[in-house]
């Protein structure tokens, strides 16, 4: 029987744990593709972030490392700075990046450090059991805002891209969905420029992808798309916050 | 012989590590070492290295872990309440064996505390400092010229063993000027062979992973009970230490660092009074030098710690001499520095009137 | 032999490099030396100091708190300094800024109009050299000639000029006594 369908050499062949419909393995295989694309595999290095993908450095068939929550930008600045020949990307969660590790995104961008960070929104923290992320939607219940988040006393959700648009370093910013067809083929695209804009030595990328998580948010699969196209997509809009490129020309 | 030249200590640190073959810098300034940043700034640039002031401690020490986990060797600096902020990175590159040089110029604490020398690191130094089970390497220079030649003994030892390395100073030895002998041999940074672990891509060879957990089930305790065997190749082969006239002493000052130049001097005027006083100096405070305190507690009847601290270096002496001899103790806690006449009173004290 | 010194007064008074001048001429004539300086937010606005130790032997703490020699260039820094001063030791004082008289009888005190004399070489910031000129005459513990070799090593970047006007001043300074 002939193969017409298979993992990307870009993935090991290590069982993914994630839950159905999580948005993660979506976004796994798109990096995993486009790794082999771009034909950057062998000299690639990955960074696993804390939480649900903290696994990823078994799952993406490159050089990886895992680091402390929220510290992937500083380790992949230590990464690129030393080896500039490398392409170095950051994989982290809403925890991970919009909570713990606000310092270290906001001043590698404002560096315009030339790496690619993979930023996965599903406005809950998964791997811990259900708390709420700061990305979580006012109103949205977690196990730590049961009845909802009440924006009186635990605040507002953080917009990544909005917020890292306003300064002046970053050279791409854009945030997309993984919940139609369409929005993951618009991901890949996103995430394509990311890796190239690196190759190309033209700084620090990031791609903000709105992801499901089904059991986090107490829904099927098939609810929890629908919910993420028109609660999440509402709160945080799809589109391009930075493109350099488009000064340049 | 080079020519020795006058330099601050803070300076010294960072020809030292220049001249042991490091290209990365990473830190955040503060009191009393901002001497090492900017001068790595300026060094930096003139030989095609990295230097990056970063956010936060916090960042800089995970920017080592990055430089480091790539193959290189990459130092930060800082002092006590930036060295607290960097024990996370250290617990996780510790973990995940990989060598750093981390230099603590010591300031007193706790808190803000303020800005003057203190040694009341030392438990946070020698004892892991963060979470989990981990030891890391700990020297302590006392002169500028220490303070220039330990980067390179810092990587030697950091590398063989694959575990971080700190280089405990305090602000009294960063802040002073002293003539240092610069070494004219230079570590080629290119000359430093490529480790089997260092991350670069996988291309002709198999993917690798830096990482500092395992969740399988009796995974982590295998490989910390492994890493315990890396500390007992330590602890075996590594003790540093110097003795000064020990050999007929009814008294041995204990101490490191800024303590042990000014217990020098006191041991100086005790001899002078006809005490018969030694000093023994830990080089390295971990591993603690306790093959010697072991041997000496046989002969020796007194201890005499002195630290700038409350006292802690005292458990060490205490555990190492195994209570076969008397332990005493002068400290200055938050900033004081003991004077010579001040150490040589506690000797009075403990040996009688004048011999 | 063991001398402990301190060099006081404000900022842009030469503080700083009258130390370090001293501990060069210290290792220039092969003794051991320490220079600390007074760092940080002690520093801001206020009094700048710093401590010397020469010595034949290894210098064991940088700290001074009871110097053979003081070099004092301002008002706060003589009511500071002062009585800190080992008996038997030297006081030197900038008489043009200082209009207090130092009160200790047990130690060498020697006013110097170290701002006029700078004044009249064309600059008043080069007191400190001229005050160090009078510290080697007295106290015979450093040559003129290393403090000249000394100040070439602090002001590596000066002109020529500037450095033969250091070199007067110390010279005015070693011939006031």
């Amino acid at each position: 029987m002939k193969k017409i369908f298979g993992r990307p050499a870009g993935l090991t062949e290590t069982l993914q744990r994630y839950c159905p419909g999580c948005g993660h393995g979506i976004v796994h295989r798109i990096i995993g593709e486009l790794l082999v694309k771009l034909d950057i595999r062998e000299r690639t290095i990955g960074i696993a972030p804390v939480g649900c993908s903290v696994f990823a450095d078994e799952y993406f068939n490159c050089d990886m490392i895992q680091p402390p929550h929220g510290r992937g930008p500083a380790v992949a600045t230590g990464l690129k700075r030393t080896r500039p020949e490398c392409i170095v990307f950051s994989y982290q969660g809403d925890g991970d990046l919009a909570a713990m590790g606000t310092s270290e995104i906001i001043h590698a961008a404002a560096r315009n450090e030339n790496i690619t960070v993979i930023f996965i929104n599903n406005a809950i923290f998964g791997m811990t059991g259900g708390q709420m992320a700061p990305t979580t939607l006012p109103g949205m219940k977690s196990t730590t805002s049961v009845k909802g988040r009440d924006i009186e006393k635990q605040g507002y959700p953080i917009r990544v891209c909005e917020m890292l648009a306003s300064l002046d370093g970053p050279y791409y910013l854009e945030r997309c969905a993984v919940d139609t067809p369409k929005n993951v083929i618009r991901s890949e695209k996103a995430l394509k420029t990311a890796f190239m804009n690196q190759i190309n030595n033209k700084g620090f990328s990031l791609v903000e992808i709105l992801s499901m998580c089904p059991t986090g948010w107490g829904q099927t699969p098939v609810q929890a798309k629908k919910w993420l196209g028109e609660a999440m997509v509402q709160y945080y809009p799809l589109g391009v916050y930075r493109d350099r490129s488009k000064e340049e020309k | 012989m080079a020519e020795k030249k006058l330099m601050y200590g803070n300076h010294a640190i960072v020809e030292g590590v220049i001249a042991a073959g490091c290209r990365f810098f990473a830190g955040y300034p503060i009191t009393p070492q901002n001497e090492i940043p900017e001068l790595m700034s300026i060094r930096m640039n003139e030989i095609g290295g990295v230097f990056v002031q970063t956010g936060s401690e916090v960042a800089a020490i995970n920017m080592l872990f990055g430089a480091a986990a790539a193959g290189k060797r990459a130092m930060t600096s800082s002092s006590s309440p930036g060295i607290s902020l960097m024990q996370e990175g250290i617990s996780y590159i510790a973990g995940a064996d990989i060598p750093v040089l981390v230099v603590n110029v010591v300031r007193g604490g706790p808190g803000l505390g303020n800005i003057a020398p203190a040694q009341s690191d030392y438990y946070q130094a020698t004892r892991g400092g963060g979470h989990g089970d981990y030891f890391t390497i700990t020297l302590a220079p006392n002169s500028a010229q220490e303070l220039f030649e330990f980067p390179r003994l810092a990587f030697e030892l950091a590398e063989k063993y694959r575990n971080p390395a700190l280089i405990l100073a305090d602000g009294l030895l960063g802040q002073m000027m002293e003539p240092v002998e610069l070494s004219d041999e230079l570590v080629d940074p290119n000359s430093l062979a490529e480790n089997e672990w260092a991350l670069s891509g996988c291309k002709g060879r198999e993917r690798r992973i830096v990482r500092s957990y395992d969740l399988r089930p009796g995974k982590l305790e295998e490989w910390n009970l492994r890493r315990i065997e890396k500390y007992e190749k330590i602890k075996k082969n590594e003790q540093r230490f110097e003795a000064t006239d020990c050999d007929d002493a009814d008294l041995v000052i204990v101490a490191y660092g800024t303590c042990a130049r000014v217990s020098d001097a006191a041991k100086k005027l005790a001899r002078d009074k006809g005490f018969k006083v030694g000093l023994l100096r830990p080089i390295t405070l971990w591993p603690f030098p306790t093959d010697v305190f072991a041997d000496m507690s046989k002969r020796i009847e007194n201890f005499l710690v002195v630290e700038m601290s409350c006292g802690q270096m005292i458990d060490d002496v205490k555990l190492a001499t195994e209570h076969r001899s008397k332990i005493h103790f002068h400290g200055r806690p938050g900033g004081g520095v003991p004077t010579p006449s001040e150490v040589y009173k506690e000797i009075e004290k403990v040996l009688g009137g004048a011999q | 032999m063991t001398k402990e010194i301190i060099v006081s007064g404000f900022g842009g008074q030469g503080v700083v490099s009258s130390g370090i001048i001293l501990a060069y001429a210290g290792l220039i004539e092969d003794k051991h030396v320490t220079f600390f300086p007074s760092y940080g937010a002690e520093m801001r606005g206020g009094t700048a100091n710093c401590s010397i130790v020469v010595s034949n032997e290894p210098v064991a703490s940088p700290i001074v708190s009871n110097p053979d020699i003081v070099i004092i260039m301002n008002e706060p820094s003589l009511t500071r300094f002062e009585p800190t001063v080992k008996p038997n030791g030297l006081l030197l004082y900038n008489k043009t800024l200082i209009k207090s008289k130092p009160a200790r009888t047990d130690i060498t005190i020697i006013p110097v109009d170290a701002n006029i004399i700078a004044e009249g070489l064309g600059q008043s910031r080069i007191a400190n050299m001229v005050m160090l000129g009078v510290m080697a005459k007295k106290t015979g513990l450093l040559k003129l000639e290393t403090l000249k070799e000394a100040q070439r090593k602090r002001f590596i970047k000066a002109n020529k000029e500037q450095l033969t006007l250091n070199d007067k001043a110390l010279e005015k300074g070693y011939g006031l006594l």
